[in-house]
């Protein structure tokens, strides 16, 4: 299917080729700019260029590739950094130096990489599509291989292999190869989703204590700018508890990338092994193309759901959905679609669903049980939370960590709000806990979250008459609540601190609200003898 | 940015097809395969040439923008010539010491340099993986931000003022007093966008003290808006040549971008694209981003590009579009405060609401001093309770207070007033340091 190009306006260019499908892949130009089809009529097809289209004529040839925008799934994913379309930016960098230029096609795995294949089938045995073929050890992790079709094994591979080659062979002369390609855009299968049942540690005691996130869980971390939503998530991608991190930066800054690049690349994870190991990043900065920036989250996830579908659990990072949802706009606009609330398109809130969806526990195709959890952060404009992006993933998330601008600007990080924010699986989460860790959880839990209640209320009070007008109590109180907040809400980054375990986590809390009972009950001690005093000295008068 | 050497139209081609002129766009009819972005020359009917650019092409029918006054240009007698090229920049060392305006011509009365290559205005996106993550402290000499907002090398780091606070006073002591480590010096690229002849002769004393270590791109308020979107871009793309072709260390200064996304919502205006926040376009993000990410190191090469941008925060509010999206592309902000110019402090930094996000790696016993970040975090604590402790005195009054919360409210005023407050006096990390140190033994927050 061949063509020219007709008209371009910035990154929309359409052009002339007849018989193509709605988000079919289609290369612009002399360069072969990867495109998408958006809009298809009679005369015109309109794509969505994946890159920078300067310098690019009408006239030019254009031609659609029969297939829509696919990732390539198979061994070697981990501790791959790939742009929003997959190509692996170590490799674009030795073929095209320090800067991105246009149109390079790099293939995002090493078929040359030679791979142990431990095979589970014989030749001569018959094999079912969706069945496992056998496994490579990738890092830390079994990789099994599955059988895109059925059929019987005439020839299988055992020992050293390269991707280049079929893994096997059917009598039919069907070859299956270690890689498939996978359309972005479409959920990968699974047998059926389960409901959530464990939490998933990420070793910051403000959400493992007050607001748990599970494991196939979605959460979401709306905050203004410097409120340490980046930092937030950058620390949880290294410390917690899963086999499988994908991290996108979506339209967010370089030198936080090449930060994370940097210390991922010498960090180890809390099983001894490289973090870089069980890491995929996708790295689209708020400089490179758009429409880049919109497929670098379907990207992300379709690789995310290839390890879950091994019976993983994978957590997704996304730093910032915001601009996700800003880059989904401006594709809009330049398709003079009719705008919603805010410019957004109106088709905002089911696209985001649709992807946040993607999230959850599942039984894979062969029996197992995998998790996908999605840590999404959200950067409303002016911080103000009624915008459009923020409430529509709060209709789908079932946890809101709302990060304030006071707390960050008096240094207090992570900056979570304890009274605004919530986790749908409080009740769940405890439960475990309480199984896994101390009995007392689920009580310290709400012990902790009173004094921080009444802190609020007493705050009020102290505004009006002064902590000088304040109960010994009540004082008392308030010291209780600012240890909590100093020494267990609060948790630095930098130092030893960055990860607590449920256990540290549990005893921090507990000589806290220890020290405050004892504290209380001394002061009781007190006034009741005092009054036995003073009674003492009424009486015989 | 050219193609591999098939279907080139080899010429460049001439019109007389203008269709409409409205404001700074021009529409050109059957335009034979004209690229986007490729630069063009209208010549007016009385001989004026003006530069211009393709910013959409419908077939046969092409869209420019022209860079300078539309003023003259008729349908008839003007004609547009195609050059098959985007726009590009000429680069050499030899751009050192000297001014442009806002299309690169000299006003500085010497003859345009002779390029040694040229390179194409609108950059291309750095690699992350080929970035290496900024971390050597940049010494400013002002306490509030070598002690509290470490600028490094290669961080893109705004200066956001209001109406009548002395941002510039600030840059131009940053452009005085600055130090990198080791023994290099800085190169400045200084962008003037839509500044007053005041404001712009105040930059021009400060740079001619440092003679051939600036290049100076000056688009002053009365000049054409559409080079406001251009200057950026042209000292950009010599500051990248400068920096990662030449090795050296370059400081971008760009004051004020609150006019360059005005030009920008006024050009997008024109074209009657959709408006999004306050009438800027939805794409300002993306836009502010093409130029902000330009700042950085490279592996394993020496230049660098910092960027300090200045901007005015319209009625002082920081939740504005133009300081919102400029905050969450830059790896912090310093935020000047009314109160504390009231209060005849200078540089009058808010320091509770500045950051810098790259700090963390550029202070510490290798950079600066083991205890920086000790003493940089129990600043912030004591500072943010006593100014907090302020808003409770104002309703209760001091008797309401704790004696120990009324210590924090004197630290809060000794703060400002010692700590904050250094009129032109330069401080070296060691000295503000020091001085932090004192100021918390003194209230008795250190040792914790």
């Amino acid at each position: 299917m061949k063509g020219k190009v007709t008209a371009i306006f910035g990154a929309t260019v359409s052009v002339d080729i007849r018989g193509l499908q709605l988000y079919d892949r289609v290369y612009v130009g002399h360069n072969r700019l990867t495109g998408e089809v958006v809009h298809l009529e009679l005369e015109r097809t309109t794509v969505q260029v994946f890159e920078n289209t300067r310098g690019l004529a009408v006239g030019e040839p254009a031609e659609g590739a029969g297939v829509p925008l696919t990732v390539t799934l198979g061994p070697g994913l981990l501790g791959g950094i790939y742009d929003g379309l997959q190509r692996p930016l170590p490799q674009l960098q030795q073929q095209s130096g320090a800067f991105i230029r246009l149109g390079k096609e790099t293939g995002p795995l090493d078929l040359q990489r030679v791979w142990t294949f431990v095979p589970q089938k014989k030749a001569g045995e018959s094999i079912a599509a969706g069945e496992r073929l056998g496994q490579v050890a990738e890092g830390a992790l079994h990789h099994p291989l599955y059988a895109g079709v059925g059929g019987v094994i005439e020839r299988i591979v055992e020992g050293e292999f390269r991707l280049s080659e079929p893994v096997a062979v059917l009598d039919n002369g069907e070859q299956l190869f270690g890689w498939q390609d996978w359309a972005v855009r479409r959920p990968r299968p699974c047998r059926t989703k389960r409901p959530v049942q464990r939490p998933l540690i990420t070793g910051q005691r403000c959400i493992d204590f007050l607001f748990p996130l599970m494991k196939g869980g979605v959460a979401i971390i709306p905050g203004g700018f410097g409120t340490g939503k980046t930092v937030l998530e950058q620390t949880i991608a290294k410390f917690a508890d899963t086999d499988v991190v994908v991290y996108v930066g979506c339209g967010e800054r370089g030198n936080e990338m090449a930060g994370l690049l940097a210390e991922f690349g010498e960090l180890s994870d809390a099983r001894g092994r490289p973090l870089l190991e069980r890491t995929i990043v996708v790295a689209n900065t708020s400089n490179m193309p758009v429409a880049a920036r919109e497929s670098s989250i379907f990207t992300a996830v379709s690789m995310a759901e290839y390890y879950r579908d091994m019976g993983y659990d994978v957590l997704f990072l996304a730093d910032s959905l915001s601009r996700w949802a800003e880059a989904l706009r401006e594709i809009s606009s330049a398709l003079e679609e009719m705008p919603g609330e805010e410019g957004y398109p109106t088709y905002l809130g089911s696209r985001l669903a649709s992807f946040i969806e993607r999230a959850g526990v599942v039984e894979t195709r062969d029996g197992q049980t995998g998790s996908l959890s999605m840590l999404l952060a959200v950067s409303p404009p002016g911080a103000d939370f009624s915008e459009p992006v923020t409430q529509s993933c709060l209709r789908v998330a079932g946890a809101y960590y709302m990060l304030d601008t006071t707390l960050a600007h008096g240094r207090h990080f992570p900056a979570i709000n304890w009274v605004q924010s919530y986790s749908l699986a409080g009740p769940k989460a405890a439960d475990f806990f309480k199984e896994q860790v101390d009995e007392r959880w689920p009580e310290l839990q709400r012990r902790c979250r009173d004094i921080l209640q009444q802190e609020e209320a007493l705050r009020e009070v102290a505004e009006v008459v002064g902590m000088e007008g304040l109960q010994d109590r009540d004082r008392l109180l308030m010291k209780a609540a600012e240890r909590i907040r100093r020494d267990f809400l609060r948790q630095n980054s930098f130092t030893e601190d960055a990860f607590s375990s449920p256990e540290q986590t549990f005893g921090t809390i507990d000589a806290i609200v220890a020290d405050y009972q004892k504290a209380l009950a001394e002061r009781d001690e007190k006034e009741r003898a005092d009054d036995a005093e003073q009674g003492g000295g009424d009486a015989p008068g | 940015m050219r193609s591999k050497g098939v279907a080139m139209r080899l010429a460049e081609h001439r019109y007389r097809s203008i269709s409409s002129i409205r404001g700074p766009l021009v529409f050109v009819e059957q335009v034979f395969q004209a690229r986007i972005g490729e630069t063009v020359t209208l010549i007016a009917p009385d001989g004026k040439r003006l530069a211009g650019e393709v910013l959409k092409i419908d077939g046969r029918q092409v869209l420019l923008q022209v860079f300078g006054e539309t003023h003259g240009l008729d349908l008839d007698k003007t004609s547009v010539t195609f050059h098959d090229a985007v726009k590009r920049a000429p680069l050499s060392t030899a751009c050192l010491g000297r001014m442009f305006n806002g299309s690169f011509e000299p006003i500085d009365g010497a003859p345009m340099f002779i390029p040694d290559r040229w390179g194409a205005v609108s950059g291309a996106p750095i690699n992350p993986v080929a970035r290496a993550y900024p971390s050597e402290i940049i010494e400013t000499g002002f306490a509030t931000i070598d002690g509290l907002n470490t600028l490094v090398r290669g961080q893109k780091l705004p200066i956001f003022s209001a109406a009548g606070l002395p941002a510039q006073e600030l840059v131009a002591g940053i452009l005085r007093n600055s130090r990198l480590p080791g023994e290099g010096a800085f190169v400045v690229v200084f962008i003037a966008l839509g500044l007053t002849y005041h404001e712009f002769n105040f930059f021009q004393q400060t740079l001619e003290q440092m003679p051939n270590r600036f290049v100076a791109f000056i688009n002053l308020a009365g000049e054409p808006v559409v080079e406001r979107l251009l200057a950026p871009r042209l000292g950009l793309t010599v500051a990248e040549d400068l920096a990662f072709n030449h090795g050296m260390d370059v400081l971008v200064v760009v004051t004020d971008m609150i006019n360059y996304c005005d030009a920008l919502r006024e050009v997008s205006t024109s074209r009657e694209e959709l408006p999004g926040r306050r009438g800027y376009p939805g794409y300002m993000y993306s836009d502010l981003a093409s130029l902000y990410e330009r700042a950085g190191r490279l592996l394993g090469q020496s230049g660098s590009v910092t960027m300090l941008p200045v901007l005015t925060m319209p009625e002082d509010d920081i939740t504005h579009p133009i300081p919102d999206l400029t905050g969450y592309i830059t790896e912090g902000q310093i935020v000047l405060s009314r109160e504390l110019q009231q209060k005849g402090i200078f540089p009058p930094v808010d320091v509770l609401p500045s950051l810098s996000r790259l700090m963390q790696h550029g202070i510490g016993a290798q950079q600066t001093r083991a205890d920086h970040r000790q003493i940089s975090n129990l600043l912030y604590q004591s500072y943010a309770k006593g100014r907090e402790l302020r808003k409770l005195e104002a309703v209760v009054g001091k008797e309401g207070l704790l004696k120990e919360d009324r210590v924090m409210l004197e630290m809060a005023d000794s703060f400002e007033a010692d700590f904050v407050h250094q009129g032109q006096q330069r401080r070296d990390i060691g000295q503000t340091l020091d001085l932090g140190l004192q100021l918390l033994k003194r209230y008795g927050v250190y040792p914790p």
